[in-house]
């Protein structure tokens, strides 16, 4: 249980069960009568946040964000219209094109689908937080000579998508480059300049077969 | 008359994309990113509906929302809705929770009318529930006769009949339609994410009934169209009319539902194509009767890029006999509009078909039967060249005849646009400045097809610069005026309009500095004589630097599971031309997407309408399934680069044959025809007669 992810799930559900018993049949767990009442009692303490807005603290790329937000906002919705940080794009808002990718610590996940009050406490890295001041990611520097973008609107996503790949696995096969950006969407289709695109940033060389003949 | 460089440095040679760092480091402001002072979100009621009465609507509630700064309707007093997300009404407030709160609260009072059509074989019937009152379902296209068809029929050696069928497409760009409009007392200024900058303005001023010159149009970046986003659309002028009324700049993008349900796709198609050639292989007689649906819109013609439901008949191959009937049918579904290509690939698709039908039918290969009959020498030419780097002559088999539950074939088909040539009326100007930095302006758009580069390119090859000393800046209707991006017209537009842009720039600071070419290295010295005044020269597109129209080929070769039904596309190779190349890079790239998005209509991509609610099943990603990067395959490119042609666009021809190579590669591997896109697995498996055919779709 060493998942923030599932052990956050795990004590969620453990509360809405405990708050789902009738306090007799609490009551005729004898053995644990004290200790449960006790979390009862706690679980009841607890503020319910929302529905107006409440204060988030987010970290984005290496920056506290302060905010004043719905608990409903979502992630996504936080960092484009609550902030100047429009990079990560919505596309669908249902968790179907991945635009809106951005890394939770160092996990991709789709934050039109996070709500912002849950990614407190974590590392959100975002497309704008991939450069270091001017020099640009290895990663994003391949997409550029790769042309890995045409209208550039899915291309955020597929940024941290493949980011994270590279942090865990630096020398992906064309099956895992293909998985990792399983879950983005390009209309454009730009998908093999992407792949070419991974591979140089991965360090394999990575050329074009496309043929010029002058007539 | 002006002629191209014959020697280039940036010309025809791979360029990087000139705003291609903003793009990745998420810099780039898209008009959905638009964050103008004091903004407010926009959000759209649509009909739930799919045809009405809407007797009144009460927007009291709504406005009483916290947070809501204007609710409007989309038309006043009693009017009625013919699809399912015709706009109702609108809202604009200053979270976006404030306003989905807002839409639920608008009390609709409507008579819905229980009878509709949204299916096209339904709504062609003569008792169907009419579309529009007093008005037959079915408007007649264009018909035609040349020669004497049923005598010529009499002649053939080889007959086949044919019935193929296209779906509706949705264009799904990954930004959806949508503005961002300020309307003060000094005008409109409209931030759109649009591939017509002119036309929004326009429609704006129209729409809003205020002079052009009050309306400015702003496209920084925008994320596709691919034919749907010209002109203002209701989402424009509802964003304008809560602006006014909130006194604030509203953002109104459509949903990805929105999307999918009221702002265009590509019609479909229903050709019953009977097509007769002589024992030689010599076609001699066609016969077509084609009807598909442009929804609610009645539009026939789409050979100028309309959007109807026609499509260009008999397809690339002169029959001396022939006789066309086209018709289309309207059904209670968003208008079609204009889609990469109008017309041709699902002509190419019923065509190409109908001609790899004939050829088994005739016992000939179907390359060579396509060389018989397709009288272009470029395509001649491109089939040649293709069909070797493919290797077409080893890998052809007869119909069906690889072994083993997954068989393999091999599939092409040829590609027109007889558009792709220039607008006449391009203008632009470049701010030359005595520091040496020169700044072009372009009253066009970058619709992700690398526009800017063009601009940067062609500068810097004529200036004797680097395409990275080339400031371009486009999108903006306060700039010189340009075309709206459609039809491929926008590379052979701007390309001699820059040209011409920097030859009177170079004359004219020849006769303010004395200098006599100040192209390179005397670039600097020459701009620094111009003292305190930047130079700024206007210039138009000129004859002679551009061309129309395009064509190419493309080869397909798939496996098709037999138990599942399932088509893997192993490798395409696309053999193009677009005149003179201007970066090879970017022009790689459109053709992938060409292809890409060719193989979507083939295996993936349909709009499905429920017939009992009229609503359409499918208006998100999780459902209507776009090609992934999993799914794409091995694309093998030739470019062919033919200076002394001028420039052609490109970025239509590149997704015209893709489906009707890949069709044809699925009936050669399992020896039957699935004569309905897409081509799905259970398409297969009842073409193979293993599952039983659906009713007709």
């Amino acid at each position: 249980m060493n998942d923030p992810e599932t052990a956050g799930a795990g004590s969620l559900s453990r509360r809405t069960f405990l708050k789902g018993l009738g306090t007799s049949a609490v009551a005729a767990v004898a053995a644990q009568t004290t200790a449960v009442a006790a979390e009862l009692e706690k679980v009841n303490a607890e503020k319910i946040v929302g529905p107006g807005p409440v204060p988030v603290t987010l970290n984005v790329n290496g920056r506290k964000l302060k905010l004043q937000l719905e608990p409903r906002v979502t992630l996504l919705d936080a960092l484009r219209n609550y902030s100047s940080l429009t990079g990560a794009k919505e596309g669908c808002d249902r968790a179907a094109c991945g635009a809106c990718t951005v890394l939770l610590d160092d996990t991709p996940i789709y934050s039109c689908q996070k709500l912002a009050v849950e990614a407190q406490g974590r590392e959100i890295t975002t497309v704008e937080g991939l450069a270091k001041g001017d020099k640009l990611s290895k990663v994003q520097q391949a997409f550029i000579e790769k042309d890995a973008l045409q209208c550039g609107y899915c291309t955020p996503g597929f940024l941290i998508s493949v980011t994270a790949l590279l942090k865990q696995n630096p020398h992906p096969t064309a099956d895992e480059v293909k998985h990792a950006c399983a879950g983005n969407l390009c209309r454009c289709g730009t998908h093999p300049h992407i792949l070419q695109a991974v591979f140089e940033a991965a360090g394999v060389k990575a050329t074009s077969k496309t043929e010029v003949i002058h007539v | 008359m002006s002629s191209w460089p014959a020697e280039t440095k940036y010309i025809s040679h791979p360029t990087l994309r000139v705003d291609a760092v903003p793009k990745v480091t998420g810099r780039a402001r898209y008009s959905s990113d638009t964050q103008a002072n004091g903004w407010l979100y926009g959000m759209i009621l649509r009909s739930k509906w799919p045809a009405a009465k809407i007797l009144s609507v009460n927007l009291d509630k709504a406005r009483q929302i916290p947070g809501i700064k204007a609710a409007v309707v989309a038309r006043d007093g009693t009017f009625t809705v013919r699809f399912y997300g015709e706009e109702i009404a609108a809202v604009a407030g200053s979270t976006r929770q404030a306003c989905l709160d807002a839409l639920r609260a608008i009390e609709v009072k409507a008579e819905p009318r229980n009878e509709f059509a949204v299916n096209e074989n339904e709504a062609r019937k003569d008792d169907a529930p009419r579309v529009w009152e007093g008005r037959s379902n079915v408007a007649p296209g264009r018909s035609r006769e040349h020669g004497n068809v049923d005598q010529a029929f009499g002649e053939c050696a080889a007959i086949i009949e044919g019935f193929y069928t296209t779906p509706v497409q949705i264009h799904n760009p990954m930004e959806t339609h949508g503005n961002t409009v300020s309307w003060t007392d000094e005008g409109v200024t409209a931030w759109s994410s649009t591939q017509g900058i002119s036309s929004v303005r326009d429609g704006l001023a129209g729409a809003l009934q205020l002079d052009q010159s009050k309306v400015r149009v702003i496209t920084d970046f925008m994320g596709g169209g691919f034919g749907a986003k010209f002109g203002a659309g209701a989402e424009g002028a509802l964003a304008a009319q809560l602006s006014r009324e909130a006194k604030a700049p509203v953002r109104l993008m459509l949903t990805r539902f929105d999307q999918a349900l009221a702002v265009g796709n590509r019609p479909s198609s229903f050709q019953r194509i009977k097509i007769g050639a002589k024992a030689d292989g010599t076609l001699h007689a066609f016969e077509a009767e084609n009807y598909g649906t442009a929804g609610i819109g009645a539009g026939a013609d789409s050979g100028g890029g309309g959007g109807g439901a026609d499509i260009p008949m008999p397809y690339l191959y002169p029959v001396p006999n022939s006789r066309v009937k086209q018709s289309h049918v309207a059904i209670n579904a968003g208008s079609a509009r204009a889609f990469r290509a109008p017309g041709n690939p699902p002509a190419s698709y019923g065509m190409e078909s109908a001609m790899d039908d004939l050829a088994v039918k005739l016992g000939m290969d179907p390359l060579e039967f396509r060389l018989k009959n397709d009288p272009n020498e470029v395509r001649q030419r491109e089939y040649a060249i293709g069909a070797e780097k493919f290797d077409w002559k080893a890998k052809y088999q007869k119909p069906g005849s690889s072994s083993g539950p997954v068989k393999t074939g091999i599939g092409c088909a040829g590609a027109a646009w007889p558009a792709g040539g220039p607008s006449r009326s391009t203008q632009g100007e470049a701010q030359i400045n005595p520091d040496g930095s020169v700044e072009f302006r372009l009253g066009v758009q970058d619709i992700g097809t690398g526009t800017k580069t063009v601009i940067a390119v062609v500068a810097a090859e004529m200036l004797g610069l680097k395409p990275e000393q080339i400031t371009v800046k486009v999108g903006d209707t306060n700039f010189p005026p340009g075309p709206g991006s459609g039809g491929s017209t926008t590379c052979a537009s701007v390309s001699p309009t820059v040209y011409d842009i920097c030859q009177r720039g170079l004359q004219q600071l020849q006769k303010q500095t004395g200098i006599a070419d100040a192209r390179g290295k005397n670039w600097l010295a020459a701009c620094k004589k111009l003292g305190v005044t930047p130079l700024v020269v206007h210039g138009n597109w000129i004859e002679g630097l551009s061309n129309r129209p395009a064509y190419g080929v493309q080869f397909a070769e798939v496996a098709v599971d037999t138990e599942t039904g399932l088509v893997t596309v192993k490798k395409v190779v696309a053999v193009h031309d677009c005149g003179l190349i201007i970066d090879t890079l970017t022009l790689e790239s459109q053709i992938n997407g060409g292809v890409i998005m060719g193989m979507g209509y083939a295996l993936y991509e349909e709009r499905v309408m429920d017939d009992l609610s009229g609503v359409v099943l499918n208006p998100n990603f999780e459902t209507y399934k776009l090609p992934g990067i999993a799914d794409v395959p091995e694309i093998e490119i030739v470019l062919l680069n033919m200076p002394e042609r001028g420039v052609i666009g490109i970025g239509e021809p590149a997704t015209v044959p893709t489906a009707a190579a890949i069709g044809n590669a699925v009936a050669n591997a399992i020896g039957v025809r699935v004569g309905s896109l897409p081509i799905t697995p259970s398409k297969v498996l009842a073409a193979l007669g293993k599952v039983p055919p659906a009713a007709i779709t």
